[in-house]
């Protein structure tokens, strides 16, 4: 994507600086009409666009959350300033600041507020999602490798903002399933 | 009589009061445009200011310069300035400016009505800026979402001097947007036909339109949060059946055509400064305006792109996407014809053409960069990052502000009559030009190492700190770059010499003047037959000068003007402006006690303000009375022309038109508000339905339809026998009724505070008491005024104006009415 964009900007660089060179050209108005409106005004650009776009809705379909009976049910309700995590096959137990999820499977973490707007951003998992006041969102996240993942509130919130985060712990299967007998590691 | 002598006279007519006094009672466009410009670039001085601070505190980790309570208010009053007492009251300031010189006329439509916007901006701006230095100026960050802005959690009067400030300030930006709309299709110099127009009015015209579409959305959400925090009708708190994603969407169906409402003007100064800095003439004017007036409609399509990561629907998502990324083939479009219009000329390097090249590279990458955050999966990371604050400085200052110094560079001759003296200009386009993409390059960097927008501070170990350091100190170049400018701008009305008319030999009529401009613009009026009058005859000046154009004759002592035909630029009538008066001051003082006592919640005085505002609104539009009939006026030329208040479709009925369109769409907004919170919002279906009354519905629904025959038989009446007074009581009486009925309604309204249900139908027969008042107060203006003796069958104009408005306000009333009853009816 920085590559195509790099390319665009230096095309359109080098046609600013070509309209600097001495010439004499006859003008033909309708000539360069066609040229410089049909051909590139409207022919480049919908042709990068529509590159550009099958791209992104592939992408974008990729990062559709599938149906599958590994999927793990998370739920993220945030607050001023912390976040707990309530697990589907744990009923009853909440964890404050820290998400627990097995790696390797697909997780869906349920994200809703108590207060005000906030976002659910794991940058190495996946993208972002709001906690909205009486709405709940689903995202799909996946980490590969079990370990330790940096998450944040993406969205202002006053003035806890900046310290407003918290940590995902990928577990391997054994860990995942002492978790799930209540073992806390 | 000599040119000399036509001069002197004009001026005497035209001119506003001597001294600073004069600056009070001005309606003048070319004064108001400049006090406009000089407060809009005060208040660009104070954004800058605060995003050096921002800067500062940023360009070291774990600063201790600024709290998080200080660095909140940095960054919103930043942006808010920025975008809101800044970018559009410049445009607001250049279009009032220019307009009229480049259509070819004296003045805009309603030279009251500039002073009285200007004051509004004015008075509205002393608020915000008192609010930032008493340290109380809002916190919410500038796009204000609630609940974190509502009562709850931001308690403090901060988010009420944003709501109410910022809602004051749009008077202005809908003032003005009504008056460009009517005068770019009215005022214009005769035979200046639609495809004549010079390409800056196509895109104020465009621009203007989207301002009475875009703004309205803004003024209602900020009007809905402020009742929700002062009165505690529940609009945005989900617990009461309300959802903050409602200000989401009002908030962006306004915030992104705001964009281009920036845009636009800009890219309207560029499609004028680069044939006239190439010696030639724009390639593809056609398709130049089409694609403004494409890129207009698609802007409206797009808002919900600011709101990707809030659980829209997956369809959803792909069809903004795609809709987003199609914005940028008409930006395409044009940037191709300015680059085909480049090499259809020579172009040659002056300061504004430097600023012009600025602005294509800096556009080019922000348009890029725009592309990629519209793309989803993109977005899911990349927002609310720095990497999304650089775009949008990208967009911002690329798309806006180098194109402004552009402007500032090409009209400063015109504006002073002078040439400039030292060349500090292009030296501060340099350090602009380098600090401005060192600063925010390097804001695109850590914003994809995942530095978030809006904190105040960070970790030494994120590894942020060089680049941070790179990005504040190339903003002081930047900020050193801007005060250069500063500088040189003020030189050169100190010292510079005197300068040739006309120096970039352009072919617009603002040229076609003396500069300075005199205050009545043009001696005589022009006759256009070309797109670039002043190409094709080099010696215009100097005829309209001599009065061998229209209305040259100033000896009634009048302000005259004239206007035309909206298409063809054929002359329809005459119009004789008011003159110098302290009346927009006065109003605007009055409207701001309004605003005032909403702020700091005096109650008992905001009826009084209301009386005061109907008063002086009365005075207002008294003061156009009109006593006798005058009949056809000599217009030069030997041509005659009615005055407009013997004319069916005076300025007043225009200007009544485009100001319903945004009223029109603010009520649309509401319906979309109710339509959505029943819909999507937690909580609904409410508690307990209104009681549906058929005689509330039936008393309001005749009325509606009384109003408004009501009108026309006194258009009639007075049309046939000089008298609408009988029409014009039984208008009176519908209006009445139709108040009563609205009224009824919000007194049955179960509980207003309870559910988002209750006060949003309360808030719609409000809206329809207040049309309702609208009308009965425009209806017994009426009847006086035929009693006084001040209408005839020829002198018949107010009565088409006061027609409009019972229409609407029959059209509100029932559609009010209907949907309150319909959901109690089908439970
Ligand atoms: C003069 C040079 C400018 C500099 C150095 C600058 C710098 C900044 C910085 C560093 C931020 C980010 C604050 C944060 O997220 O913590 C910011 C935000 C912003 N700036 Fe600028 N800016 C400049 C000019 C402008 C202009 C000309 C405009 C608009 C016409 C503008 C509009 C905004 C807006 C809307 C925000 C977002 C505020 C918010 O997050 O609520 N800026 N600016
Ligand atoms: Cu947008």
């Amino acid at each position: 994507m920085f590559a195509g964009a790099t390319l665009i900007l230096a095309f359109v660089l080098v046609l600013l600086a070509l309209a600097f060179r001495p010439r004499s050209v006859p003008p033909d108005e309708r000539g360069q009409t066609r040229f410089w409106i049909i051909g590139l005004g409207l022919g480049f650009s919908m042709t990068i666009l529509a590159a550009l776009l099958a791209y992104g809705l592939t992408v974008g379909e990729r990062l559709l959350p599938r149906d599958s009976a590994e999927t793990v049910a998370v739920r993220a309700v945030a607050e001023r300033w912390s976040w707990s995590f309530g697990y589907e096959e744990l009923p009853g137990h909440v964890t404050e600041n820290v998400l627990h999820i097995p790696a390797g499977r697909p997780v869906d973490v349920a994200i809703t507020s108590v207060d005000v707007v906030h976002s659910f951003w794991v940058p190495r998992l996946a993208g972002k999602l709001d906690a909205i006041p009486g709405h709940v969102n689903v995202l799909r996240i996946e980490a590969d490798a079990p370990g330790t993942y940096d998450g944040l509130t993406a969205e202002f919130n006053g003035e806890g903002y900046e310290e407003h985060e918290f940590l995902v712990i990928a577990h391997d299967e054994a860990d995942w399933q002492a978790f799930l007998r209540g073992e806390a590691p | 009589m000599s040119a000399l002598r036509r001069h002197r006279r004009l001026t005497a007519i035209w001119a506003s009061e001597p001294g600073w006094k004069g600056w009070f009672s001005t309606v003048n466009h070319t004064d108001v445009g400049r006090m406009f410009l000089a407060t809009s670039f005060f208040f660009f001085l104070v954004g800058g200011i605060l995003a050096m601070l921002i800067r500062a505190q940023l360009a070291t980790p774990h600063s201790a310069f600024a709290g998080p309570e200080v660095y909140n208010q940095l960054f919103t009053m930043h942006g808010t300035i920025m975008m809101f007492l800044f970018a559009i009251p410049t445009f607001e300031g250049l279009a009032i400016y220019l307009l009229p010189k480049m259509l070819g006329t004296r003045d805009l439509a309603y030279p009251r009505l500039t002073a009285y916007g200007y004051w509004c901006y004015f008075f509205g701006g002393g608020m915000l800026l008192f609010s930032l230095l008493a340290g109380i100026a809002p916190d919410g960050g500038w796009f204000m979402y609630p609940p974190l802005t509502g009562p709850i959690y931001s308690p403090g009067i901060n988010t009420d001097f944003w709501l109410i400030g910022i809602t004051f300030v749009e008077i202005s930006a809908i003032c003005a947007a009504v008056e460009f709309c009517v005068s770019i299709l009215r005022y214009r110099a005769p035979g200046m036909s639609l495809d004549k127009m010079p390409i800056f009015a196509w895109y104020a015209l465009v621009t203007s339109l989207m301002i009475l579409t875009g703004f309205p959305p803004l003024i209602l959400g900020s009007v809905l949060l402020e009742v929700e925090r002062a009165f505690g009708l529940p609009f945005f708190q989900a617990e009461l059946g309300g959802d903050s994603l409602l200000w989401q969407h009002l908030f962006w169906l306004f915030g992104h055509p705001e964009v281009y409402i920036i845009f636009l003007p800009a890219a309207g100064v560029i499609s004028t400064v680069i044939p006239v800095m190439c010696r030639t003439t724009l390639l593809g004017y056609g398709w130049v305006v089409a694609a403004a007036v494409a890129l207009a409609f698609l802007s409206f399509g797009l808002w919900v792109h600011h709101m990707f990561t809030t659980g829209i629907p997956h369809m959803g998502l792909a069809f903004f996407s795609a809709a987003s990324t199609l914005v940028a083939v008409p930006t395409g479009v044009q940037v191709f014809a300015w680059i085909g219009t480049m090499w259809k000329g020579r172009p040659e390097l002056h300061l504004p053409m430097l600023h012009i090249l600025g602005f294509f590279v800096t556009f080019v990458m922000g348009g890029l960069t725009g592309v990629m955050v519209a793309i989803v999966p993109f977005d899911w990371q990349a927002h609310d990052t720095a990497f999304v604050t650089a775009h949008l400085h990208y967009v911002l200052f690329g798309g806006f502000v180098f194109p402004i110094l552009a402007a500032i560079y090409y009209w400063l001759p015109l504006f002073t009559g002078r040439t400039r003296f030292f060349k500090l200009g292009e030296l501060a386009f340099g350090l602009i030009f380098v600090g401005f993409h060192g600063t925010f390059l390097a804001m695109h960097w850590v914003g994809l190492l995942g530095q978030r927008r809006r904190i105040e501070t960070y970790d030494a170990e994120a590894g942020w700190t060089t680049i941070n350091l790179v990005s504040s100190v190339s903003s002081f170049v930047l900020a050193i770059g801007l005060a250069m400018v500063l500088l040189d701008v003020l030189l050169h009305f100190v010292v510079a010499v005197r300068g040739r008319r006309n120096p970039w030999h352009a072919g617009s009529l603002e040229w076609a003047m003396p500069a300075p401009p005199p205050a009545y613009n043009f001696a005589s009026l022009p006759v256009v037959e070309t797109r670039d009058p002043v190409s094709s005859d080099p010696h215009l000046a100097v005829r309209l000068a001599r009065g061998e154009g229209w209305l040259a004759d100033p000896a009634l002592d009048r302000r005259e003007t004239l206007t035309v035909e909206p298409s063809s630029g054929t002359p329809e009538y005459m119009v004789i402006y008011p003159g110098n008066t302290r009346l927009p001051i006065v109003f605007a003082a009055i409207t701001g006690l309004f605003f005032l006592s909403l702020l700091i919640k005096v109650y008992w005085l905001t009826p009084i303000a209301l009386a005061g505002i109907a008063t002086v609104g009365w005075r207002w539009v008294w003061s156009l009375a009109q006593p006798v009939d005058l009949g056809p006026q000599e217009a030069g030329r030997g041509e005659r022309l009615p005055v407009s208040g013997e004319t069916d479709r005076a300025p007043g009925w225009w200007g009544s038109a485009f100001l319903l369109a945004a009223d029109a769409t603010f009520f649309g907004s509401l319906l979309f508000g109710y339509a959505f919170l029943w819909t999507v919002a937690p909580g609904w279906p409410p508690p307990e339905l209104l009681e549906p009354s058929l005689l509330e519905l039936g008393v309001g629904l005749a009325g509606a339809l009384v109003a408004s025959i009501g009108m026309r038989i006194a258009i009639r009446g007075n049309r046939s026998r000089g008298t609408g007074v009988a029409g014009l009581a039984v208008a009176l009486t519908g209006t009445a009724a139709a108040a009563l009925a609205v009224a009824s309604l919000m007194i049955r309204v179960p509980a207003p505070a309870g559910h988002a249900y209750d006060a949003t139908l309360f808030v719609l027969g409000g809206y329809a008491l207040f049309h309702a008042a609208l009308a009965g107060l425009m209806q017994t203006f009426l009847i006086v005024r035929v009693r006084r003796g001040f209408t005839s069958p020829a002198r018949r104009a107010e009565f088409p104006i006061v027609c409009l408005w019972a229409d609407y306000l029959a059209l509100v009333t029932i559609l009010v009415l209907v949907v309150a009853h319909l959901p109690g009816w089908l439970a």
